[in-house]
């Protein structure tokens, strides 16, 4: 497993957000959290990556206790972590944002952080805008150049918080080809509204409705249950 | 010619001229332009801060301080030659920097600037306190014969000149290569978008602690090359009038911009300079001259010739 979460639990001043949640994820998989509006799933993985600390429980990212460390340390350790919201820094070029996420693994070393921030450029097709304000670029493109930043890190566990929000159908059909070519290099944690999405790159499903873990499958095993068809497709999506 | 021969070639040929302007000017005008280097210095400290990390402080002026009791008080009241005591002002300014940086940086926006008010405010209120030392608002001179360094006289207005040239360019050469180098680049990073660099695995508040610490060690030089080629220390430079300056130059040079530090502050003194000549009442002047240059210039002078004109500036 490189990713356990045991009992982990969110109150803000007494209303759980997220009880008890109990996590596994292998290495290499790709899974994805679903649920319905408030279930708990951006605290959840608030909770993984640092930014949000647990009231209670621990998180155990590759076989070591992580849950004191700060968000930077799990970074660090190997997290990479896009925004719900779209964050970039809007005031430097593109290539530099990539270079910056980049930077902070490779350090000093100017030619591999060059050929690095290259490689992403060119994998995410964004290479002709490489100098252009990343707070100029279109909304999609931006949402791109912020997984093109998590790339960069070239993280061992990824977690995209709702990366096709806001993205047109075309460019969620690109979305969907990115994740799959990535999902022979890193373990990733997609939080996903977007049913076709999750049901076309997910291998396996994690459910979560009122904070708690309400289903584990794959998405066929998950399509097929009631508890969840109840709480969270509702009957039209059956 | 690429931007960073360009960027070389605004520096060095900045200092050139500057060098150049000594023998050209006349003796009431590289007088200024000594002290407007000086205070220059200031204002690329507290530019590395503002300009570039993106923490708008209201208590440089306590650093500027230190710096220039550093030096003031070893040589003053220890008799200490002008190298050393230099040093102990450079390590009086580290010492206040690191420590204030520290607590500061527990606050972020409004409060991080009350705060560093507020310590300031203690600063000034500290030598004060220590007046029998000090000698308060009033302060002390530093004799001539004090002031020398390998034989060259430093109240000289050659040697005062390219000493406060050298130490102008080593400043704004060694900040401009920091900010290009991948230290540099990170400040800008969390000037931008804090919670994303946080999120790409930087340490935000140790590189915010070197930020205060280097800005706050450059000011400190300022203040203690001030006392030396000046041969003055009073409390009236820990004031919070002295905090505000550094502020007003950089914006109106050009926050985060090289050159604009020395841009603002030459205008500034200048402006003053002229203002102060003509009428009492200079201060309306000074003020009706920065509403406008905020209106008309938002950027700043530098800035706002690099938003319009020269995209390469650096």
């Amino acid at each position: 497993m490189i990713l356990t979460t045991r009992g982990l639990t969110k109150a803000y001043a007494g209303v759980k957000a997220n009880t008890d949640v109990d996590f596994d994820l292998p290495a290499g998989q790709t899974r994805a959290i679903i649920g319905p509006n408030g279930a708990g799933k951006s605290t959840f993985v608030g909770m993984i990556c640092g930014r949000i600390p647990a009231t209670r429980g621990t998180v155990t990212f590759d076989g070591q206790d992580v849950t004191a460390l700060p968000a930077h340390k799990r970074i660090e350790r190997g997290m990479a972590y896009t925004f719900q919201i779209t964050s970039v820094f809007p005031g430097l070029p593109v290539r530099e944002n990539v270079a910056l996420a980049a930077r902070r693994g490779l350090g000093r070393n100017k030619a591999a952080v060059r050929a690095k921030t290259d490689e992403v450029l060119s994998r995410l097709n964004i290479s002709d805008r490489a100098d252009q304000m990343a707070g100029d670029l279109s909304y999609g493109h931006q949402r791109i150049l912020e997984i093109g930043m998590g790339l960069a890190q070239e993280p061992r566990l990824f977690i995209l918080d709702e990366p096709t929000q806001g993205l047109a159908e075309s460019e969620v059909e690109e979305f969907n080809t990115l994740i799959k070519t990535l999902d022979a290099e890193t373990t990733i944690l997609l939080i996903e509204h977007n049913m076709n999405v999750v049901m076309e790159v997910a291998e396996y499903i994690t459910v979560l409705d009122q904070g708690m873990v309400l289903a584990n499958g794959t998405p066929q095993e998950i399509r097929a249950n009631t508890a969840v068809q109840e709480a969270y497709l509702g009957s039209g999506h059956a | 010619m690429s931007d960073t021969g360009k960027t070389h070639g605004l520096h060095f040929g900045l200092i050139g001229l500057l060098a150049l302007a000594y023998f050209v000017l006349p003796a009431y005008h590289s007088g200024n332009l000594a002290s407007v280097m000086v205070i220059a210095i200031y204002a690329m400290g507290y530019n590395l801060l503002f300009g570039y990390t993106g923490l708008l402080s209201l208590g440089h002026a306590l650093f500027f301080s230190a710096g220039l009791y550093g030096l003031g008080l070893t040589m003053h009241l220890a008799d200490w030659t002008p190298l050393p005591a230099f040093a102990a002002g450079l390590i009086a300014a580290l010492v206040v920097s690191a420590v204030i940086g520290f607590l500061i940086l527990r606050t972020t926006g409004v409060a991080f600037m009350i705060v560093t008010l507020m310590f300031a405010q203690a600063g000034y209120l500290t030598i004060l306190y220590f007046g029998k030392y000090t000698r308060g608002d009033e302060g002390f001179a530093l004799q001539q014969a004090s002031r020398q360094i390998a034989g060259y006289d430093l109240s000289d207005p050659g040697v005062r000149y390219f000493c406060a040239l050298v130490l102008f360019s080593v400043t704004l050469l060694g900040l401009a290569y920091m900010i290009r180098a991948p230290f540099g680049r990170t400040l800008v990073a969390i000037r931008e978008n804090e919670e994303r660099a946080r999120m790409l695995g930087y340490n935000v508040t140790a590189i915010k602690l070197k930020a205060v610490i280097v800005s706050g060690v450059v000011s400190g030089a300022s203040g203690a090359t001030y006392a030396l080629l000046f041969g003055y220390a009073g409390a009236t430079f820990a004031t919070v009038q002295y905090s505000i300056f550094p502020l007003l130059w950089v914006l109106v040079g050009g926050a985060g911009t090289t050159v604009g530090p020395f841009v603002g502050a030459l205008f500034m003194f200048y402006l003053i300079d002229y203002a102060s000549g003509k009428t009492e009442a200079y201060l309306l002047v000074v003020g009706v001259t920065l509403v406008l240059v905020t209106l008309f210039l938002p950027h700043g002078i530098v800035g706002t010739i690099r938003t319009r004109f020269l995209r390469w500036l650096p």
